[in-house]
């Protein structure tokens, strides 16, 4: 039986994620786990995150766990979600702290002088709730998700990437940012699937029948407008 | 041209005790009505963005139950679940959300003690903490204003509701549940004036709450109040109105919705 191990480093609620993994893929085993040997031995890995993302990566090192972080997403089929996605990056506004490094980019925090539309109109951050999804390129990880389709947000940061072949998803608040990014095995999103009924359960179908393998790209786009 | 923007939220709120649904009016006279599971998988496949559970009789009896009904649905419903009523420690917060809960909302406690709320943020992420107001606008007052209740609407604080907001916003919260005590169970539409208030002088978004009783007020909410989202519970608990109509009004109205 095929293997999805939801890495558990104490941050946040893994529950959901393992739920929703569970109902797409019954013939897999999910488990949500901290043990190195058990994420070095499945075939597939969630790498979720919720809350700061200082206290991620400090929790991340606390259980030991970033050698095997660092493996698995340079070896198989890798879904990064929300601080997940973050700390792929160099570096994060929030808390001025490293990432992960495995991704070239930094992460910045909605500007409070950007939010405010011609009208007046002050948008709030978090940017919380239901986006549009721009698919910036085709991956088996879109398969079967209308372009455009809503997906649920909640965060006040996003990544700034430097290399715009990586940049698979943008959304739009109140300029285009990036939501998802992919190479090679590694697919992260910064919006929630687990959360986002129809189109975030069909992401992750997608996900646990995916064999890390990422197509030639056909379509790239600047990573911000 | 394709819009692209954030979509204002439409958040049925099912009010829980005894493990079973019920809907208060002015939060007196209990009317029981149904099944926690079926009802959320009802409006989930309505197009529900986000549901709201109410734990009213939390704070006095069968608390536990509420822990059952969110794993339950959490294991078959995949949009946002806030849940609250009888939050009232860190561990609270903790149970709730390893039981499937996205987001907890505090009320009483974080009055008792408003070190709850910076604590659970620090220790969760504001992203998962909503404090729910429940304000009432003060009769003799030259400008407008309103005093925030607790104990379910019970026991008035002496404390300015937008001053307790602002407040709220700077020790963490994600988000304002905001339920007008005035309009709650009246189906007279939202208090405009205290949802604009509130959305207008806080950066984190505001969930209106109380009153609604047409479609129309969900897009007074939006159009007039400036509420992120829309909060009702008797209007789609007793089939009067569905999520789909609600949007569809909303849309009609140029309000950008999930649909």
């Amino acid at each position: 039986m095929s293997t999805i191990a939801v890495i558990d480093y104490g941050m946040g609620n893994l529950r959901s994620v393992a739920k929703a993994l569970e109902h797409v893929a019954p013939g897999a085993a999910v488990v949500v786990t901290s043990d190195a040997a058990t994420i070095a031995g499945a075939q597939r890995v969630v790498f979720p995150g919720q809350g700061a993302m200082p206290d991620c990566m400090r929790e991340l090192d606390a259980r030991g766990l970033r050698a095997a972080v660092l493996a698995a997403a340079s070896a198989k089929p890798f879904l990064g979600i929300c601080i997940g996605l973050q700390m792929l990056f160099d570096f994060s506004e929030e808390g001025a702290v490293r990432g992960l490094g495995i991704l070239r980019g930094e992460v910045k925090r909605f500007p409070a002088e950007a939010m405010v539309l011609a009208d007046g109109t002050r948008l709030k951050v978090p940017h919380m709730g239901w986006n549009h999804v721009r698919q910036e390129c085709a991956h088996p990880l879109w398969d079967g998700i209308d372009a455009g389709s809503r997906f649920y947000f909640v965060h006040s940061y996003f990544p700034l990437v430097e290399d715009a072949a990586i940049v698979a998803g943008s959304s739009y608040y109140p300029f285009r940012f990036t939501c998802a990014v992919a190479r090679a095995n590694i697919f992260a999103v910064q919006f929630h699937p687990e959360k986002s009924q129809a189109a975030g359960l069909a992401l992750l179908r997608n996900f646990a029948g995916w064999d890390g393998r990422a197509p030639a790209r056909s379509v790239t786009r600047a990573a911000t407008a | 041209m394709l819009k692209m923007g954030l979509a204002k939220r439409i958040i049925p709120c099912l009010d829980v005790t005894g493990g079973r649904v019920v809907k208060g009016v002015n939060f007196v006279g209990l009317r029981d009505a149904g099944d926690p599971v079926e009802i959320a998988r009802r409006y989930d496949a309505e197009g529900a963005d986000e549901l709201a559970f109410l734990d009213i009789t939390a704070s006095s009896e069968g608390r536990g139950l509420i822990l059952k009904i969110i794993e339950d649905v959490a294991a078959q419903v995949f949009i946002p679940l806030t849940v609250g009523g009888g939050v009232r420690a860190i561990d609270d917060v903790r149970r709730l959300l390893n039981a499937g809960a996205d987001k907890v909302s505090i009320n009483t406690a974080a009055v008792q003690d408003p070190r709850l709320v910076l604590d659970a943020c620090a220790r969760f992420g504001s992203q998962c903490i909503v404090v729910a107001v429940d304000a009432k606008r003060v009769a003799a007052a030259a400008a407008p204003h309103w005093e925030v209740f607790t104990h379910g609407g019970r026991r008035a604080s002496g404390l300015d509701a937008l001053e307790w907001g602002r407040r709220m916003q700077a020790a963490g919260a994600g988000e304002i549940l905001l339920t007008s005590m005035d309009r709650d169970g009246t189906r007279h539409g939202f208090d405009i004036e205290l949802t604009r208030a509130f959305a207008d002088a806080l950066d984190i978004p505001i969930i209106a709450s109380g009153g609604v009783g047409s479609v129309e007020h969900f897009a007074e909410g939006v159009l007039a109040g400036h509420a992120d989202a829309v909060l009702a519970a008797s209007v789609f608990h007793y089939g009067e109105l569905s999520v789909g109509e609600v949007k569809a009004h909303m849309a009609r109205r140029g309000i950008e919705v999930r649909q």
